[in-house]
């Protein structure tokens, strides 16, 4: 982490406040901490924010507030940020289908790490991952907290189609996919929750700075839930945690 | 909704868009709109709308429409061969079309773009909060998707404004979309990732816009630019116009369908008032890119705007009730209007 945080200019009209460069929970922390407090202050000008690892990108209208002007209010948002008192994250429960057609390359990933298949789903459910923030394709989370035991290469050739929901592994990342798209990853599951849909508001069920926990489910609670899901009368289960991400 | 327009041919790459999809970054959802955006808000100053009005995005090959029912258009961006009934479409002006009419583009003159508004603007739903069309994520617009033939395009009322026919944007305003692009660029975020050599590269020599340009980013090929240490970084926030440079050391330039994040040094950012003219860029076209400062980018978008506003505060508009009347005299076809007066 940095001493203190750097300004650095994005054009003329977008600024982003560094707080480090490694991904880090705490650095993540103190990107979390600006993003709520800029939330809660609403500052003239102001568009929209895009958190990410290390970093808070902010669009802003330089014909409504000069850049000097966000910056010193920034500068002040960040020297009192200490005092703030971040809401605790919560934990989503992820129900994910193991194996067989909704993971196909379950058996590679146990076959590569050396772990039964049982020891892969239980390693795979048994962490609270920190969701480090979105991007790339809308609700895609990028998750912190994989075990090592787990780490996988991508596919040699990646597949041209992966299904929304496929739940998978690449390197030391894990993560779901949010929408239908060509892939590399070890795909070991599948949820049936919807992490992102346009007509929803919010569009994604996933928010950063909180928590995901996959909880493994059979071949019919899948078909029961999805049918749920598509219906809208599936209740996403979460828990609130101490912070940290610590069960309370 | 009033259907004004049937498409017959959708040309190259036709889709709807607005000033883009605010406020959701933060979930991963790209802003998409028009890529020129200072186009689109003429062409619905022009015909009385909103500036932020829904319009139809046309590349380079245009489509080809019926006209259903009687209405306002105007036409701005990329001169791109537009007629009605075989008659040359003026662009930057306010124009009448009757039932039966016909819109046909023919050749690129120059730019890349056009923008069609129909006074009332696109009747299409709103995705959280946009009528921009995102291809990749298959929303808004006509069903996520670009036009195809059959569709039929509808306006969603009247006007704010009642603008009459002929009114045309000051000359000043009119810009020109040369093949030869000088892009001021702000330097950073990443700027000190490049060594003194890169970034005098990068300063210093001329660009070609390759075949991979599109409504996500223009690949730009040319001297390849150095870093310090690769072009990798910690996924970060991607802003309208910045200047990517990964490991392959060549631009990137990033519109409005970008992703929201991503991992590679960002060397520059275009400034807002010439982010029309690398969205105008056309394969071959050629790009340098100057230096200039955060203040100095801001006085000319300031500039700009308040040129803009004032030219949009002086329009006339017709109060009463008009008729609009296409008269032949000798061969030649005139379209009039009448308008009441008190």
């Amino acid at each position: 982490m940095y001493k203190e945080p750097r300004l650095l200019p994005a054009g003329d009209s977008a600024l982003v406040v560094e707080f480090g460069n490694e991904i880090d929970p705490e650095i993540n922390a103190r990107v979390r901490s600006l993003t709520a407090a800029l939330e809660a202050e609403s500052l003239a000008g102001l568009i929209e924010l895009v958190p990410t690892y290390r970093s808070v990108l902010l669009h802003f209208d330089p014909l409504i507030v000069q850049v000097d002007v966000l910056k010193q209010q920034l500068q002040e948002l960040i020297a009192n940020l200490g005092q703030l008192e971040l809401p605790a994250p919560d934990v989503t429960f992820v129900p994910v289908c193991y194996g067989g057609e909704y993971g196909p390359d379950l058996n590679y990933v146990s076959q590569h790490t050396k772990l039964t298949v049982e020891e892969v789903i239980k390693l795979h459910t048994s962490t609270n991952y920190l969701i480090y923030m979105l991007g790339f394709t809308p609700g895609f989370t990028y998750l912190g907290g994989m075990d090592e035991r787990l780490e996988t290469p991508r596919l040699k050739t990646p597949r041209t189609h992966i299904p929304a929901g496929a739940t998978g592994i690449a390197a030391k990342q894990t993560g779901i996919y949010p929408i239908d798209s060509p892939g590399g990853w070890q795909l070991i599951g599948r949820t049936p929750l919807k992490l992102y849909d346009p007509y929803s508001d919010p569009p994604v069920l996933l928010k950063a700075g909180n928590y995901v926990r996959f909880e493994a489910i059979s071949p019919e609670e899948y078909k029961e839930i999805r049918k749920q899901v598509e219906a809208g009368s599936y209740q996403v289960k979460r828990e609130q945690l101490s912070t940290g991400g610590e069960a309370k | 909704m009033t259907a004004l327009l049937e498409t017959i041919t959708p040309g190259l790459l036709t889709t709807i868009q607005d000033r883009g999809r605010h406020g959701y970054q933060a979930f991963g959802m790209p802003v998409a709109g028009a890529v020129d955006e200072y186009a689109l808000r003429i062409a619905n100053i022009l015909v009385g709308n909103e500036e932020g009005a829904a319009a139809l995005e046309i590349t380079l090959l245009g489509p080809k429409f019926k006209v259903l029912a009687p209405g306002k258009v105007s036409l701005t961006g990329a001169d791109l061969g537009a007629t009605i009934n075989g008659r040359e479409f003026p662009r930057w002006e306010t124009v009448a079309v009757r039932a039966g009419d016909e819109i046909a583009f023919t050749a690129v003159k120059s730019g890349c773009r056009a923008y069609l508004a129909l006074a009332g603007g696109i009747d299409v739903p709103q995705v959280m909060g946009s009528r921009s069309t995102y291809l990749r994520g298959k929303i808004g617009g006509l069903e996520g998707r670009a036009l195809k033939a059959g569709d039929k395009i509808g306006v969603c009322a009247q006007a704010v404004k009642n603008i009459p026919l002929g009114t045309r944007l000051s000359p000043d305003l009119i810009p020109g979309y040369d093949p030869l692009i000088r892009l001021r660029v702000i330097l950073g975020p990443q700027d000190d990732h490049f060594t003194a050599a890169g970034m005098d590269t990068f300063l210093n020599s001329e660009y070609t816009v390759t075949t991979e340009a599109d409504r996500m980013g223009y690949r730009l090929e040319g001297p390849t630019i150095e870093h310090v240490a690769g072009g990798d970084i910690i996924s970060d926030g991607i802003p309208l116009g910045a200047v990517q440079i990964p490991g392959h050391g060549l631009p990137i330039v990033m519109l409005a369908d970008r992703q929201t994040t991503g991992g590679y040094a960002k060397i520059a950012n275009v400034s807002s008032v010439d982010l029309s003219l690398i969205g105008q860029a056309k394969p071959g076209d050629k790009v340098r890119f100057q230096l200039i400062d955060v203040e100095e980018s801001t006085r000319l978008l300031r500039e700009r705007e308040a040129a803009l506003k004032k030219w949009a505060t002086s329009l006339r508009e017709i109060i009463g009730r008009s008729w609009q009347f296409r008269i032949t005299v000798g061969g030649k076809s005139f379209a009039t209007q009448v308008e009441e007066i008190n």
